[in-house]
């Protein structure tokens, strides 16, 4: 028998980036084995890129990142805040967030967003689908039962931003939509065979032609390495499915990603 | 051995809202190792209180649960074939919520 003297986590792997410290996760998106600081680098600096590239933000202007509390949201508004700082992007950043009125869901993770409001130093404005329409979401599926909640919500969301976005006078709004979120959405625009949202889904960009443009900076970050960032740098995010979304259709989308892409 | 469990992202539900769980688990039957594969099966059997579909997946994780042996990835430790070592940290975490 060989005498193998194991070291403790025998293979152990370099980062690949500086060679230097210890791996700590395999990026999804490339596959390289990187270690936290340089993952924090690269994480930052392609976001980074992809703002600049796009043209996502001019000097002046006043953005309100749509902000739910949830893991998505507020890593968007730490990085932001961060890059806006390092780069001097000159933005005048808000949390901006939407209550919907969801008993055990919407009330808890407003306290996270609220803490966000303290921890990361940006003003925050809370609309709520009872002020702006009269309902909560909760009373909306009292009466239309447990079928299609997203749809209606999600419109009146999408509303109910726009509506807090003209209060804070922003001249965008930025949400936490990232590269797992716009895979699913093509293949439920896919099978769902709706060609109109299909062709404008996956733009970085939009409603420039409407009162609040809107954009997507992680368009391109996958939901992993959020997850990951967020667990390192210990960020304090709320992470329960809302009540009504085990019905939704979405759920079919991303099994069936998440399924291919274990084989990949 | 004796291992620290973590359950986020939501998971603490299926495990009665506990998020950590200090545990001592038998090796399996005539082995002298623990690996990640055992140790999910026993967390199935001993921790998941409710709706393990949440959990697992055949004999892994849920796609979307991302596991940490000592804050790094296990995919870079050879996920289910992963060994554990006495006083190890396995964190799942769930990415299937909303963001």
């Amino acid at each position: 028998m060989e005498a193998d003297s194991k070291p403790k986590k025998s293979g152990a792997r370099l980062c690949c980036v500086c060679n230097q410290n210890r791996a700590a996760l395999k990026r999804p998106k490339t596959l390289e084995q990187i270690c936290r600081e340089c993952f924090y680098a690269v994480f930052e600096e392609e976001i980074h890129q992809v703002i600049l590239e796009n043209q996502l933000f001019k000097p002046g202007e006043r953005i309100a990142i749509g902000a739910s509390g949830g893991k998505d949201s507020t890593v968007l508004a730490y990085v932001l805040s961060e890059l806006n700082r390092r780069h001097n992007y000159g933005l005048d950043l808000f949390l901006l967030s939407v209550d919907e009125g969801i008993t055990g869901y919407r009330d808890d993770s407003l306290e996270t967003v609220k803490r966000n409001e303290l921890q990361y130093g940006l003003p925050l404005k809370i609309v709520s689908y009872k002020d702006l329409y009269g309902w909560t979401m909760d009373e909306i599926v009292k009466m239309i039962g447990l079928k299609n909640n997203c749809t209606f919500c999600g419109v009146f969301r999408r509303q109910a931003l726009d509506r807090g976005a003209a209060l804070l006078k922003v001249d965008k709004v930025a949400t936490g939509h990232n590269a797992d979120d716009i895979a699913e959405t093509v293949l439920l625009n896919i099978l769902r065979g709706d060609i109109a949202r299909l062709s404008r889904c996956t733009s970085i960009i939009t409603g420039e032609d409407g009162p609040i443009p809107r954009c997507k900076p992680f368009k391109y970050t996958y939901e992993k390495e959020i997850v990951m960032y967020a667990y390192f740098k210990k960020l304090d995010y709320f992470s329960t499915e809302c009540i009504y979304s085990p019905n939704a259709y979405r759920g079919f989308a991303r099994e069936f990603i998440k399924d291919l892409e274990r084989i990949r | 051995m004796h291992l620290t469990l973590e359950f986020g992202g939501g998971l603490e539900l299926l495990c009665k809202s506990v998020k950590f769980h200090n545990v001592n688990v038998d090796l399996p039957k005539g082995a002298d190792k623990l690996s990640m594969r055992d140790l999910l099966a026993w967390v199935r059997t001993n921790l998941i209180k409710e709706r393990p579909e949440m959990f697992m997946k055949g004999e892994s994780v849920r796609p979307g649960v991302l596991v940490l042996v000592n804050d790094c990835d296990w995919e870079l430790s050879g996920q289910l074939d992963t060994t554990l070592e006495e006083k190890d940290v396995v964190v799942f975490i769930s990415t299937l919520h909303g963001g």
